[in-house]
C-alpha cells in the first residue's frame, strides 16, 4: 500500500503562475475503486490533485472519466448500485467516510455538467436559493453577491436588466456561465468541469474555457474534456485514463507538458498523436 | 444511371392529393367536432332547461317542499365542506405518498411494488365499495354517524389513487439534471422537493386535481351511506349533509314535479366545477411562477 504513496510532480513550468506553484495537493486519491451493480468502471486510481491547478482528465469515452469526478463530490451516491471503494482526502479528511457531511462537502466541492442545467427559475433567484440555504438571508448581500457573481462570470451587462426573467431563456453558453456563477457563488474550494464545453458552439465554449483559466490559483479545477487541445490550454496536469482490463483506469499523469511530449506510455502516446488506438 | 427499382422523383409542380393522409385528418378532426360538440350540447341542454329558474334566491334559500320550490344553500354548503375535508386530507397524502413513490423509491422496491399495484386495483374499485367501507369504518367503527366528516374522508380514499399516480407522473417527469444540479450545489433534499420538484411536478397535480375533483363532486353512491342526504344547513362537520349530486338524484327519481330543480341544480354543479378548475390551474399557474417572479 505505502509503496504506491503519492508522487507529487515539483518541476517548475514556465506557463505555471507562481499561485500554484507549490504543488501542495488539495485531493489525495488512493486506490480509488467504482463499481456499477458489481461491474467495475473504475479501479484502483492514485492521484495527487495539486491545490490552484487545474488538472485535466481526458481518455476516451467510457473509461470512467465522469466516474472519478463525481465521486470527488460523492455524486456517485446518487446511482443505485454504486460502490466507491479506496481513500479521497480532502483536507486531510476522507470523504468517502460515511459520516461526512454531504452537505459541507457539496459546498466546497462544486461541479458543472456537460449540459447546462439551469433550475426554472429567474436568473437571480437561480443565484440567491442556494446562497438562502446556506445561510445568507439579508437581502443587500444575497444582491451584491448577485452582481459580483454575474460580473465575475461576464454575464452582468448581458442580464442586468432581466434578472428577473427565467434562466431558462438564456441562450446555452450563457446558461453555462450562470451554471458557474451558482457553483461559484458558494464559494467553494475545488470545482469539478465534466465536459463543460462540449455542448456549446465554439465561440460560447471559448468564453467559458477563459473563465475556467481565470479560475486558476483560486480554485482547484478538474476538467474533463474530449478537447486534447483544451487540455493543452487550460491545464497544468493531466490525468489520462483508458479502459484495461474491462475496466478504467488512470494510466499516465503529470504535467501537461510531459503528457503530450513525452508520454510514458503508448496508449497515451497514441492517444495524443490522434492515433485511433 | 438512375436506379430502376426506386420510383423516379416526382416533378414538383404536379400537386397529388395523398388520400390516406387527408382521411386520417379528417376522422381526427371529425372525432375533436364529436367530442366538443356534445359536451356544448350538455351544457346547452342544461341550460336550456336550468336556467329558467335560475335566481339569486335559488343559490340562498334552503329548499322547500322535499326540494321543488326555494333554493339550495344548505347543499351547496354540505357539498363545499365535504369537497374541503376530501381536498384537505387527500393533497397532503397524495403528495407525501407521490414523493415517496417517485423520489425516495425511484426504482422499486417491495414496498413501493406493493403501494403502486395496490392504488391501481383502488383506482378501479366502484364507488359503491367505498360507500360501503366508508360506512362500516368511518360512520360506524369510528362512530361519526351519517356525517359531512364521514363523507369526506370516504371521498379522499376514493380520489387519493387518481391524486397519487397522477402526481407522482408530475415528479417523474421532472429532468433528472435538477436533481443532479441541487445535489451538486448541497441543497437538502426538502429544500430540492419543495424548491425545485414540487414546482415543475405541479402540472401532474392539477391533472390529478381536477380529475379528483370531477370524481367526488360526481358521487353519490358512495355518500348515501357516509354523509347522507339530509338537506338542512350543517352546523357542523358532524351534522349530515346533502351533496348536489345527491339532490339531483333525489329530486330527479324521488321527487314528482322535481325535474325542473334538479336541471337548475345540474347547472349550478357543472358551473361549480367549471369554476373549481379555473381556479386550480390560475393557483398553479401562480405557484409555477412563484420560482420566477419571487425574489
Ligand atoms: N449510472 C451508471 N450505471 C451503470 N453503469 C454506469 C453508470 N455510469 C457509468 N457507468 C459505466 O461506467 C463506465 C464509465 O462511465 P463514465 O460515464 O464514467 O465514462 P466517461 O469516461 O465519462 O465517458 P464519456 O466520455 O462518454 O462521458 C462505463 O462503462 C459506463 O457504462
Ligand atoms: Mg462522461
Amino acid at each position: 500500500m505505502n509503496d504506491k504513496s503519492v508522487s507529487i510532480d515539483r518541476r517548475p513550468w514556465t506557463k505555471r503562475p507562481a499561485c500554484c506553484e507549490s504543488r501542495d495537493p488539495c485531493i489525495e486519491v488512493r486506490d480509488l475503486s467504482v463499481s456499477y451493480g458489481g461491474k467495475l468502471a473504475l479501479r484502483d486510481v492514485t492521484l495527487a490533485i495539486p491545490l490552484g491547478c487545474i488538472t485535466a482528465v481526458v481518455g476516451p469515452s467510457g473509461c470512467g472519466k465522469s466516474t472519478f469526478v463525481g465521486t470527488l463530490n460523492r455524486m456517485t451516491d446518487l446511482v443505485d448500485g454504486c460502490r466507491v471503494e479506496g481513500r479521497v482526502e480532502l483536507g486531510g479528511h476522507d470523504i468517502l467516510n460515511g459520516r461526512t457531511d454531504l452537505i459541507g462537502l457539496r459546498r466546497r466541492v462544486g461541479m458543472i455538467f456537460q449540459n447546462p442545467n439551469p433550475f426554472p427559475l429567474s436568473i437571480r433567484r437561480s443565484l440567491t436559493l442556494p446562497l438562502r440555504r446556506h445561510g445568507v438571508r439579508n437581502r443587500r448581500i444575497l444582491d451584491g453577491k448577485v452582481e459580483g457573481i454575474l460580473r465575475r462570470v461576464g454575464l452582468w451587462d448581458e442580464v442586468k436588466d432581466r434578472l428577473d426573467h427565467p434562466a431558462l431563456d438564456l441562450s446555452g453558453g450563457q446558461q453555462q456561465r450562470l451554471c458557474l456563477a451558482r457553483a461559484l457563488v458558494l464559494e467553494p474550494q475545488v470545482l469539478l468541469l465534466d465536459e463543460p464545453c462540449s455542448a456549446l458552439d465554439p465561440i460560447a465554449g471559448g468564453v467559458v474555457e477563459d473563465l475556467i483559466l481565470s479560475l486558476r490559483g483560486r480554485y482547484t479545477v478538474v476538467i474533463v474534456t474530449h478537447n486534447l487541445a483544451q487540455a493543452r490550454r487550460v491545464a497544468d496536469d493531466v490525468a489520462v485514463f483508458w479502459v484495461r482490463a474491462g475496466a478504467g483506469a488512470m494510466i499516465e499523469h503529470g504535467p501537461v507538458e510531459s503528457v503530450f511530449d513525452a508520454p510514458r506510455s503508448e496508449w497515451t502516446a497514441a492517444y495524443v498523436q490522434g492515433v485511433h488506438g | 444511371m438512375p436506379d430502376p427499382s426506386v420510383s423516379p422523383l416526382p416533378s414538383l409542380s404536379e400537386h397529388r392529393v395523398d388520400w390516406p393522409d387527408r382521411a386520417v385528418a379528417s376522422l381526427v378532426w371529425l372525432v375533436a367536432l364529436l367530442v366538443t360538440g356534445s359536451l356544448l350540447w350538455i351544457v346547452g341542454d342544461l341550460a336550456r332547461h336550468g336556467a329558467p329558474e335560475l335566481s339569486w334566491s335559488f343559490l340562498t334559500d334552503s329548499p322547500r317542499d322535499a326540494g321543488r320550490a326555494g333554493g339550495i344553500l344548505p347543499v351547496v354548503v354540505s357539498t363545499l365542506m365535504i369537497l374541503g375535508i376530501c381536498l384537505a386530507v387527500s393533497l397532503p397524502m397524495d403528495v407525501g405518498t407521490a414523493i415517496f413513490l417517485a423520489e425516495f423509491t425511484r426504482t422499486g422496491g417491495l414496498l413501493a411494488h406493493f403501494v403502486r399495484r395496490s392504488l391501481d386495483v383502488l383506482a378501479g374499485v366502484p364507488s359503491i365499495v367505498f360507500g360501503l367501507f366508508g360506512n362500516a369504518f368511518f360512520s360506524i367503527y369510528l362512530g361519526m354517524g351519517f356525517s359531512i366528516l364521514s363523507g369526506g374522508l370516504t371521498l379522499a380514499c376514493m380520489v387519493l389513487p387518481i391524486l397519487i399516480r397522477s402526481t407522482e407522473e408530475g415528479f417523474r417527469s421532472v429532468p433528472d439534471e435538477y436533481r443532479k444540479a441541487a445535489a451538486a450545489l448541497g441543497l437538502s433534499q426538502p429544500a430540492t422537493l419543495w424548491q425545485i420538484l414540487l414546482p415543475v411536478a405541479t402540472p401532474g397535480l392539477v391533472v390529478g386535481l381536477i380529475l379528483g375533483v370531477g370524481r367526488a363532486l360526481a358521487e353519490t353512491a358512495a355518500l348515501l351511506f357516509t354523509s347522507g342526504y339530509v338537506a338542512r344547513m350543517p352546523s357542523s362537520v358532524l351534522d349530515s349533509g346533502r351533496t348536489l349530486s345527491i339532490h339531483i338524484y333525489d329530486l330527479a327519481m324521488n321527487v314528482p314535479g322535481g325535474e325542473s330543480n334538479a336541471y337548475t341544480t345540474a347547472l349550478v354543479l357543472i358551473t361549480l366545477l367549471l369554476m373549481i378548475n379555473v381556479l386550480t390551474f390560475w393557483i398553479a399557474d401562480r405557484w409555477l411562477h412563484r420560482g420566477i417572479t419571487h425574489r
